[in-house]
């Protein structure tokens, strides 16, 4: 255990963290602004990817690839909306069910094989863990940075347009926005939609810097997405209050998500383990805004009580 | 105008709960007509509001807006025409959003939400100014999160969204009973001024009798899903508390049983 090991590891934890918090940003606006908890990105995290180096080793130019990934996302985005809000499934069994059948979908995407692998030396990408530690543009790190602030502005710019504002008012209070002339079964879909595009675009960017698609990478990403959307408001809830640094905040919790992990895979524990490690992490801090709530509720009451 | 005719809604039909909530009501409403609605629990004073926003479909009947017939309309699409008040402060707006940018919510009420600016500089302009005449102080916290405000604070502005685009029709369901008396009397007198100077065709749902008689220009009781008294112009304005009670023990043949109507 020597710390040269751990630092030596740490720009490839960055990476990774950049890379996740795109898709973070995803499941904060699901999550967050829509108030919907939208398993389907669980599916969407490999479809992105998959759609991506299917297209690539198909002889498709790289930006039409990510071009076709972020559409296939948003596919998956829609259909998860149509079972919620047309077929009238609670979000949460929609968004399972869409990634259920993106499992298949994403198999028969490539071949029936349960990888494909994309090499960096034959093919042009965009990121790739092979740059990672080298001082200059096609560094990931440097990469997916830009990324993000260009995806922060749009969406900053989104979310302040009428219909930006109509989807965090459908979030926000349901029965308000319809009252407003809101579609709130339309703001859902287009959230979803979004949501699960920029999950794919996050896939896509993966697997090109882990150099391969695999149909179980995606296994789990809600907790991941969760755990740095929860991360972020513990780090930077006092600072960041304008919703671009918001979303930039997420990102930055993806990345303090996989330093942490990687701290713990340093300290040797099974690598096997960290599902039930994140887990368990996601699971506390997604219980200290309700004992936050009930701790308040009981010192009122006592102090209530002192006064009458 | 407002025409409802033969409105009929069941709830829970077919099971040991049904219960006939709006029993093939016939109403018209002239343009500009005030009208306070009372009766007991359950009479289905604000069903009937929820009948006319599309808050769920009704089971027979039309209703008509100005012409337009909405009936199988979606709410959100109802929404052009209508200015709405709830009972619950949370319900009329959205907590975690600024309060310039619920009223620019409002202020595109039923129309096609684009890809421009969801506020302009010029509307900030306009709220502030529109905020000033409810003299809270409001329109100097215009970017603060509306669910710092009080219920009464928020009841106000709930108010100030629901005719910022004047509305065809103004739906107020008991919107100052969550209110503290004090409160609700000064809520209940900015509706009034705000239904006068805009002259909005209002109908406003509420427990307490003497605001129903002092308020509006026609008085509606209903009781078990009918109007059971429809009483406007001159006899309106001579009716009194007693009256009432009077008149709900002659048409539903029974005891005026709500407590909550007797204490008003």
């Amino acid at each position: 255990m020597n710390l040269s090991s751990l630092l030596s590891a740490m720009p490839g934890a960055i990476a990774q963290g950049l890379i996740w918090g795109i898709m973070a940003i995803g499941v904060y606006i699901t999550y967050k602004v829509l108030d919907v908890a939208d398993l389907t990105v669980d599916g969407t995290m490999a479809t992105g990817g998959v759609v991506c180096v299917a297209l690539m080793v198909n002889g498709v130019p790289l930006w039409v690839a990510l071009l076709c990934a972020v559409l296939a996302g948003m596919l998956a985005g829609l259909l998860t909306g149509v079972f919620h809000t047309f077929m009238g499934i609670p979000a949460i069994l929609s968004g399972i069910l869409t990634q259920f059948s993106l499992y298949s979908i994403n198999l028969w995407i490539m071949g029936f094989k349960s990888n494909m692998a994309i090499n960096v030396t034959r093919y042009h990408l965009l990121v790739s863990g092979r740059n990672v530690k080298k001082l200059a543009f096609s560094n990931p790190i440097f990469v997916v940075a830009v990324a993000i602030v260009l995806l922060i502005l749009v969406l900053y710019w989104f979310f302040g347009t009428e219909r930006g504002c109509a989807l965090r008012a459908t979030g926000a209070n349901p029965a308000m926005a319809r009252a407003m002339g809101i579609n709130t079964a339309r703001s859902k879909i287009l959230g979803l939609m979004i949501s699960n595009g920029i999950v794919a675009l996050s896939s896509a960017l993966f697997t090109q810097y882990q150099g391969a698609a695999d149909v179980n990478m995606g296994r789990g990403a809600i907790v991941i997405g969760l755990a740095a959307v929860i991360i972020s408001e513990v780090a930077f809830s006092a600072i960041f209050h304008n919703f671009g640094f918001k979303l930039l905040g997420v990102a930055l919790g993806a990345v303090i998500y996989y330093m942490v992990i990687q701290v713990v895979l340093w300290l040797k524990l099974n690598p096997l383990m960290l599902k039930l490690f994140s887990a368990m992490v996601v699971a506390l801090f997604l219980a200290i805004p309700y004992w936050k709530e009930k701790l308040a509720a009981h010192v009122s009451r006592k102090g209530g009580s002192k006064h009458a | 105008m407002l025409d409802l005719i033969n409105v009929r809604k069941t709830f829970n039909p077919r099971t040991v709960n049904e219960r006939v909530a709006l029993d093939h009501i016939n109403l018209h409403l002239n343009d500009g007509d005030f009208v306070t609605i009372i009766g007991g629990n359950g009479a289905g004073k604000s069903t009937i509001l929820n009948a006319i926003a599309g808050v769920w479909p009704v089971d027979e009947g039309s209703i008509i807006i100005d012409g337009n017939d909405v009936t199988n309309l979606p709410e959100h699409r109802r929404a052009a025409f209508l200015g709405r008040v709830f009972q619950d402060p949370m319900t009329g707006t959205a907590a975690s959003m600024q309060i310039e940018e619920n009223l620019a919510l409002a202020r595109r009420r039923g129309e096609r939400r684009t890809l421009r600016l969801g506020i302009t500089r010029a509307e900030r302009e306009e709220y502030r100014e529109r905020l000033k005449t409810l003299g809270l102080g409001l329109e100097d916290r215009m970017t603060a999160k509306v669910g710092l405000l009080s219920g009464g604070q928020r009841q106000a502005l709930t108010l100030l969204m629901a005719t910022l685009k004047k509305p065809k029709l103004l739906l107020l369901d008991e919107h100052t009973a969550a209110l503290d008396p004090h409160t609700a009397a000064k809520v209940l007198q900015l509706s009034d001024q705000i239904v006068r100077e805009n002259g909005l065709m209002t109908m406003m749902v509420t427990h307490n009798m003497r605001d129903a008689i002092a308020y509006g220009n026609r008085l509606i009781m209903m009781h078990a899903g009918n109007i059971i008294l429809d009483i406007s112009g001159e006899d309106k304005k001579k009716l009194t508390v007693p009256d009432l009670m009077e008149a709900f023990a002659r048409a539903s043949g029974g005891e005026f049983n709500s407590d909550r109507a007797l204490l008003g």
